[in-house]
């Protein structure tokens, strides 16, 4: 993860603000940096998503191609998530330097993922043991500013909100050879219903306390966080610890009823930025990478 | 708690906003400054097929009959006597090598640190054994440019009481050219804290060393009012202001109406460095 070096001073005081619920740049423990979402960003994909959380900045697209399905699952579709950490994020990540964290990330979004009500796989599927969608969910990490899992977690939310996977029909041949027949409407297609997609909350423990959306100066600052994987109605999927510090089960429980608290606050916000966008219409002004 | 999710506005450019009608002459890497040949040229141009060509992006700055173009977004060139803010990165056999965001790191010589106790002596294999005592990696210090090297890399020194390592604060890293060049760079404001404009473009805010005598009271009154100079000289930055005391104070006093999270928000921004900028044009007028 890149990482900025700091004084013992400086995280003397950086712990302090925490203290008193005043960190750096104003914000209390539980605030978020200001989000900017926007979707539809690029146009060869199914669907996408730019998410900028600060200096933090994510794209993500989601291209939806057809494929078997898997032998336990006959009849599901199914997500693979590749993330990519480009070398313009920060110099750590040039040549192989990024794969370790990119496989980390895919690895924690595929955990998320994984539970029968997150996404209704049931309806990427068009006929049971031969052919079914597959969603490959692509994230592409252009700048680090610290928090990477939640920026990319919404990212890949509004993205699969605006996924749109065409509308096939499987047609039988008298011999029983079967057909598939793509939709003759471009605008004719399913979209998926991310009301139980989760999120990520990270809680970094700052000396006693512990924060949200923690910056690249507070996670130097911390020894253990806790990645809590919340939906929208507060269920939490999955949980998991990283750093090398440790953790009292005690502030175990706390930091995940806030990251609970938090979490339901989250999905509520990027749900009514999405519905806004979308009731803009097509003749919303993009505003890209160039604006 | 508070969140807040939005979608992004495209930026409008700074002279429309302004309704200014004078447009700087803004040159890319390429682009061809004038043809006539009757100019010295200066910084950032180069001569190419009778014509002077532009080599850096940025405002073309002319005096008489030189013509230079100035550079938008550099690296810190070090120049003698400037005062810098530097982060030690490595510790090695008699200096340690400082980060100063310029193209080469910076130099600080043993001999041109001050000993503990003041004492003048020639420096021993001693110090040099204890210098990871003085200074580690990751330490912050305040020095002043003592000569520039031919490649371009500086060599520091901090032999005055006012420089040294830097204690607790916050570090905010700019642009080296929105750092205004002045008489001194250490401003003690009357807000309660004090900063150092580092002509590198690292400024240092702290709080002032007096209040730090006071216990729990002042230290909670001072963590706001550096929390809230932070912010407002991120403002200045992202609106392309330029650094010095007077604009830092101008927009800390045109932020108190707002709470010190709002300050980052684009409008909120926006109002405050109008005002700031306001202030700042009648002063002068």
């Amino acid at each position: 993860m890149a990482s900025v070096t700091l004084s013992e001073a400086e995280k003397v005081y950086i712990v302090h603000g925490v203290q008193e619920d005043l960190r750096v740049d104003g914000r209390g423990r539980e605030d978020y940096r200001c989000v900017e979402v926007e979707t539809d960003v690029v146009s060869n994909t199914s669907g996408s998503a730019r998410v900028k959380l600060g200096h933090t900045d994510i794209l993500v697209g989601v291209k939806a191609e057809m494929g078997t399905p898997k032998l336990e699952k006959p009849n599901e579709g199914y997500l693979e998530f590749f993330v990519d950490c480009s070398a313009s994020a920060t110099p750590e990540f040039e040549g192989r330097g990024g794969d370790d964290l990119g496989t980390e990330i895919a690895n924690t979004l595929y955990r998320i993922f994984n539970n029968k009500s997150s996404v209704d796989l049931k309806t990427l599927c068009i006929s049971p043991r031969e052919h079914c969608w597959v969603l490959y969910v692509d994230v592409l990490l252009l700048e680090c500013g610290g928090n990477l899992f939640d920026a990319i977690s919404i990212a890949v939310k509004a993205a699969l909100f605006n996924t749109r996977i065409p509308r096939v029909r499987v047609l039988e041949d008298e011999e029983g050879s079967k057909d598939i027949e793509l939709s003759d409407d471009p605008y004719d297609c399913i979209r998926l219903s991310v009301e139980n997609v989760p999120c990520i909350v990270t809680l970094c423990k700052i000396g006693y306390r512990h924060v949200v959306d923690a910056t690249l100066q507070e996670e130097a600052c911390s020894l253990a966080s806790l990645l809590v994987s919340v939906t929208s109605k507060g269920v939490v999927t999955c949980m998991r610890k990283v750093g090398k510090g440790s953790l009292d089960p005690e502030s175990i429980f706390e930091m995940m009823e806030t990251g609970k608290r938090v979490g339901k606050v989250l999905h509520a916000s990027l749900q009514s930025v999405v519905h806004k966008e979308e009731s803009l219409g097509p003749k919303r002004q993009k505003v890209g990478f160039l604006g | 708690m508070a969140m807040e999710m939005r979608l992004p506005v495209a930026r409008k450019p700074l002279s429309e906003r302004l309704g200014r009608d004078t447009k700087k002459h803004l040159v890319v890497p390429g682009d061809t400054i004038t043809t006539d040949t009757g100019f010295m040229r200066g910084h950032g141009t180069y001569m190419g097929e009778e014509k002077l060509i532009a080599s850096v992006a940025g405002s073309v700055e002319r005096v008489n009959k030189l013509i230079c173009v100035k550079a938008l977004k550099t690296r810190y060139i070090g120049e003698v006597g400037d005062i810098v803010v530097g982060r030690i990165t490595e510790v090695q056999q008699k200096r340690w090598k400082v980060e100063t965001n310029s193209r080469l790191d910076s130099v600080l010589l043993l001999s041109s640190m001050n000993l503990p106790g003041g004492e003048l002596r020639r420096r021993s294999a001693e110090d040099e054994l204890a210098m990871r005592g003085f200074l580690q990696e990751g330490d912050l210090i305040s020095a002043e440019v003592q000569a520039v090297f031919s490649d371009g890399a500086v060599s520091l020194h901090t032999r005055s009481l006012k420089y040294g390592k830097l204690g607790q604060g916050v570090l905010v890293q700019v642009s080296p050219s929105l750092v205004k060049r002045q008489k001194t760079h250490f401003h003690d404001l009357p807000c309660g804290a004090s900063v150092i404009l580092g002509n590198n473009g690292f400024i240092w805010i702290y709080p002032t060393p007096e209040h730090k005598e006071e216990e729990a009271g002042g230290f909670i009154a001072n963590l706001e009012v550096i929390s809230r100079l932070r912010n407002c000289i991120i403002s200045l930055v992202t609106q392309r202001m330029m650094l010095y005391d007077t604009s830092i104070l101008y927009c800390y006093e045109a932020s108190l109406p707002h709470q010190i999270k709002d300050i980052l928000k684009p409008e909120i921004m926006e109002e405050i460095v109008m005002e700031t900028r306001q202030r700042l044009l009648e002063q002068e007028g």
